[in-house]
């Protein structure tokens, strides 16, 4: 029989034994009468011989191997007695220990679905990241996209990897079937689905006769776009989609669900029919590739490749690919800074999950001491000491793993709730959920922490002086657990010291934050990007002409005061950096200083706000046939000209042939958001007339181009008459992702938000936790000290004396606490300066604000057993016991 | 296990192994024959002979049965396993090597003295 079969049929197992045991006992008997004795002396004698049948019984279990775990059935099932009897102390550890389980567990979840979890296509570990490296660097550093040549050059050129590009030429207009809206769009090679493993819900994919220049106009579509377009009938395979003014027939449906990185894609097409002159230059870096090890290949093989096709490029096109080469990595979720700040989230929470353990284990010390007369009478009976710390551990583990259920039901329930709350918060928050990792996570995490709490009582189950503590009356049993008791407040005010004064650091950066003057004025404006119709964006005049329709037409809104179009909108995704120099000299690319160059209209400034400080803005007067001019910020004009006047300089940036005149200065704008703009990377701003760029630019130019809306205060909103404005001739011209700038602002300071509302969700934990436990502890202190205290009193001590004498024992533990709760809080500082965006300092006022809500709320916890030590009646508690 | 047997540790079970050898054989039959065959030298307290049972019993050394006896009740007869007639075998073995060996040293020390 396996030990599992002996385990589940217990009970046929004993039956046997004592059968086989009774068998030898009788046989002792009978030869024993045989040879003459008395029945009764018979059997004492067998007996005898035996070595006592219980005993022998114990013995011949003990020697089966499957002992621990009957022990763990019988240790879980009194474990569960005890805790019944105890209901609310019971109920306290499993709701501290459910909060600060949940919390964590909470919080990995999120960790596990963004950073942890791998992409979602077949064999992700064999999936590669391509890119471009040159061997010297711009003020980007020297990892660059690829450019479309090149990427075939590579693709043909290796045998140990399947090559994919993917190119995002920026979304269109689908004009029909339906009316025309934009979608986002992306540019991709013929075997992109198949290398990632992705089954199409429908049709075909893209064949390498469609995926080159003249091949069929045909289109894949995005879930999503198939679900609103064609209402999800799968006839619609074969049907007719108008993007971007091509007509283009649907062949296949991507999979509910499918994503690039963390963007679902409206609708497909093949790359290789992109015939721009931008995308067959190879000095234009905008294609991303991904490939995929074939079998037995290796990354090194695939990078000793990639440096050899390099270095052959570098000699066949020296112009634009001297010092550059290529190499690949693995493909991981492009999560960004998000990775770090979730990893601290897991510190912070964890801080809280220690609490709530010294909380337990400190109550389950205590209750320990009170059972030691029930443990030393088990010992007596002859249960060891390993045995005895074992039922101990039992008992904390049982706590520990149902804490931890009723942990993980919380969570699952908070991790909804939050994410229906703050939906875009995070990267990948769609794979955030409660999987198997996640419970296996909270199943380990609930046995350590419920071991952790059982650990000290435990180990200080003393048996050495059994008859003593047998003998002991109550009142001296107890054992010195001060010292101890007095180290788990100490590490629960400590780190509640270091939530606390992180959560009142995130408040107060957040205040100063959202007081920084933004460098504009956010109220009623409304920022929108605009799609030109496609057959308009072909011809430059016609486009310019378009410009200046829709500005027209807006401009007879109403409750539009006024309005202009700019390629960069401060505070929102995407910016334009460029080179410039001062003088016409060359530099070395390396040192060339960089600007964010907004390209815009004259009414720019005036639609946001930006106070004019010396010279004019752009105006009507500046276009192809007049000077070419441009404003720069007054950063800029420190950076670029210090100490000199600025206006009338020129600038070579690279747009156009000849320099640009500087022709006035302007206020700063917080372009990187409110938290951000301070540290960020390049703060210089220029800006430049759309009506002075060149021609060839032009459509590029358009298809990046939003518009701003000043809007009358107390307006209704105006986003449909927009619409309508924009519109067009031929109806096919829309305006899309529309924002207030007011929700831009606040939205730079989601993370900072985020941060600040979990920081004070932990810090009140914390701190509720930590008063629990420090009235838990002196609660208990105290009534060990009840005779002592009836003496006192007896011998004239007052109230207030005696309350000063609890008070005092709770202030030393608080004030050490402090101590290293202060230590512990300008360390966190550090972290949190080095990982937040705009993070600042500690200032005293924010340290004397946590300190004193911090020693409030222990007094406060001290209070009651103070009080009620005072009240002790000195005649009771000395005939107590 | 056997703490109060006064058997050197291990021994008890090649003794039972032994036995068992002989036949399949129940566990009062198996304390008789001890004490039958080593004249009384070997004295097994009875009790501890189900643990080394069992223990055996688990490490699949030995099989049981249950079986009638001839006074006609049921009895678990244990026999050797294959993998018990094995171990027998090697402990048998390396019992006579030591016994040899420590005869030696007693020899040598009784001849180093005279």
């Amino acid at each position: 029989m396996t030990w599992l079969g002996r385990l589940i049929r217990r009970k046929e197992v004993e039956q046997q034994l004592d059968k086989e045991l009774r068998f030898h006992f009788d046989q002792l008997v009978s030869d024993r009468l045989r040879d003459g004795e008395s029945p009764e002396e018979a059997r004492r004698q067998a007996s005898l011989d035996l070595g006592g049948l219980e005993q022998t019984k114990e013995m011949t279990r003990d020697a089966r191997g499957t002992r621990w775990l009957e022990d763990l059935a019988a240790d879980t099932s009194y474990a569960i007695r005890i805790l019944r009897k105890n209901p609310g102390f019971t109920a306290v550890c499993l709701l501290t220990l459910a909060l600060g389980i949940g919390a964590t567990t909470a919080v990995f979840s999120v960790v596990n679905g963004v950073v942890l979890k791998p992409l979602a296509y077949a064999h992700p570990e064999r999936l590669l990241n391509l890119q471009e490296k040159t061997n010297w660097s711009t003020a980007w550093g020297d990892l660059w996209a690829f450019s479309y040549p090149n990427f075939i050059d590579c693709r043909d050129g290796t045998r140990s990897l399947e090559m994919s590009a993917l190119h995002n030429a920026g979304g269109g207009i689908v004009s029909a079937p339906g009316d025309a809206a934009y979608v986002e769009g992306l540019e991709i090679s013929s075997n992109l689905f198949d290398m990632l493993g992705v089954r199409l819900l429908a049709g075909r994919s893209f064949s390498v006769q469609d995926d080159r220049p003249g091949g069929a106009p045909v289109v894949i579509l995005g879930h999503s776009l198939w679900q609103r377009r064609f209402g999800g009938d799968p006839r619609a395979i074969g049907r007719r989609l108008v993007y971007n003014g091509i007509a283009r027939t649907v062949i296949g449906i991507a999979p509910a669900g499918f994503r690039i990185d963390d963007d679902e894609i409206d609708l497909f097409t093949p790359i290789g029919q992109d015939t721009s002159p931008l995308q067959l230059d190879r000095e234009r870096h905008g294609t991303v590739v991904w490939a995929r090890l074939r079998p037995n290949a290796t990354l090194a093989q695939a990078n000793s490749e990639l440096g050899i096709i390099g270095h052959q490029l570098a000699t066949a096109y020296p112009k634009s690919n001297r010092g550059r080469t290529f190499f690949a990595e693995p493909l991981h979720p492009d999560v960004g800074s998000v990775r770090s700040l979730l990893w601290l989230l897991l510190g912070a929470v964890s801080l809280v999950l220690v609490i709530a353990c010294a909380n337990i284990a400190s109550l389950l010390l205590a209750r320990a001491l009170s059972r030691q007369r029930e443990l030393a009478m088990r010992a007596a009976l002859g249960a060891s000491r390993g045995r005895l710390i074992r039922q101990n551990l039992t008992e904390s583990a049982l706590l520990g793993l149902c804490g931890g259920a009723l942990g993980v039901a919380c969570a699952a329930a908070a991790v909804r709730l939050f994410l229906r709350i703050w939906p875009d918060i995070l990267p990948r928050s769609g794979n955030v959920r409660t999987d198997p990792t996640v419970l296996l996570f909270a199943a380990g995490l609930s046995i350590v922490s419920g071991l952790l709490c059982g650990i000290s009582p435990a180990i200080r189950t003393r048996l050495g002086e059994l008859d003593k503590i047998l003998r002991a009356g109550a009142r001296t049993i107890a054992g010195n657990t001060r010292r101890l008791h007095t180290g788990f407040v100490i590490v629960q005010i400590a780190l509640a010291v270091v939530l606390l004064a992180s959560a009142a650091m995130l408040g107060r950066t957040l205040l100063y934050l959202s007081s920084l003057n933004p460098g504009l004025d956010l109220d009623n404006l409304l920022v929108a990007r605009v799609a030109l119709s496609p057959g308009t964006l072909a011809d430059p005049p016609r486009t310019r002409a378009a410009w200046k329709d829709i500005l027209r037409r807006a401009r007879e809104i109403p409750s539009v005061q006024s309005i202009a179009t700019i390629d960069t909108v401060p505070m929102r995704e995407g910016s334009n950096e460029i080179g410039y120099r001062t003088s016409a000299a060359p530099i070395p690319e390396n040192q060339i200083p960089v600007v964010l160059a907004n390209c815009t209209t004259p009414e720019y400034l005036k639609t946001m706000r930006i106070p004019l400080l010396s010279g004019r803005f752009l105006d009507d007067h500046d276009d192809s046939h007049s000077q070419s001019v441009a404003v720069i910020d007054e950063v800029m004009a420190k950076q670029a000209f210090p100490g000199k006047n600025p206006i009338g300089k020129h600038l070579w940036i690279g747009i156009g042939p000849d320099p640009v005149t500087v022709v006035g200065v302007v206020g700063h704008v917080r372009q990187w958001g409110l938290a951000g703009d301070d540290h960020a990377r390049i703060r210089a701003q220029l800006y430049y007339p759309f009506s002075q760029i060149p021609d060839p630019l032009v459509r590029r130019w358009s298809e990046l181009m939003s518009v701003v809306v000043r809007t009358r205060a107390g307006s209704q909103s105006v986003i449909g008459s927009l619409q309508q404005a924009v519109r067009g001739a031929a109806n096919d011209q829309v305006l899309y992702e529309t924002h207030s700038m007011k929700e831009l602002a606040a939205a730079s300071l989601a993370r900072q938000r985020f941060l600040l509302v979990l920081f004070g969700i932990f810090a009140a934990l914390a701190l509720i936790l930590g008063c629990i436990g420090i009235y838990g502890v002196l609660s208990y202190l105290t009534s060990q000290r009840v005779p002592e205290i009836g003496v006192r009193i007896a011998l004239g001590a007052t109230a207030m004396q005696v309350m000063a004498l609890v008070l005092r024992q709770s202030f030393t533990m608080v004030a050490i606490g402090l101590l290293f709760g202060c230590a512990g809080a300008l360390t966190a500082a550090r972290v949190l300066v080095w990982l937040v965006e705009g993070m600042r300092a500690i200032d005293p006022l924010t340290a004397l604000l946590t300190l004193f809500v911090l020693t409030a709320a222990a007094f406060a916890a001290s209070f009651v057993p103070a009080r009620r030590a005072s009240r002790i009646d000195p005649v009771r508690a000395l005939r107590q016991d | 296990m056997n703490a109060r047997s006064d058997l050197p540790q291990g021994t008890l079970d090649l003794l039972i192994l032994k036995i068992v050898a002989l036949g399949p054989v129940h566990g009062y039959a198996i304390a008789q024959r001890l004490q039958q065959v080593s004249r009384d030298v070997v004295q097994v307290p009875q009790g501890s002979l189900y643990p080394a049972l069992h223990r055996l019993e688990n490490r699949g050394l030995l099989a049981a049965d249950w079986k009638d006896t001839e006074s006609g009740r049921e009895a678990k007869f244990y026999r050797l396993t294959r993998k018990g007639r094995k171990q027998l075998e090697a402990e048998a073995a390396s019992w006579a090597r030591l016994t040899e060996a420590v005869a030696l040293i007693l020899n040598l020390s009784g001849e180093g003295a005279q």
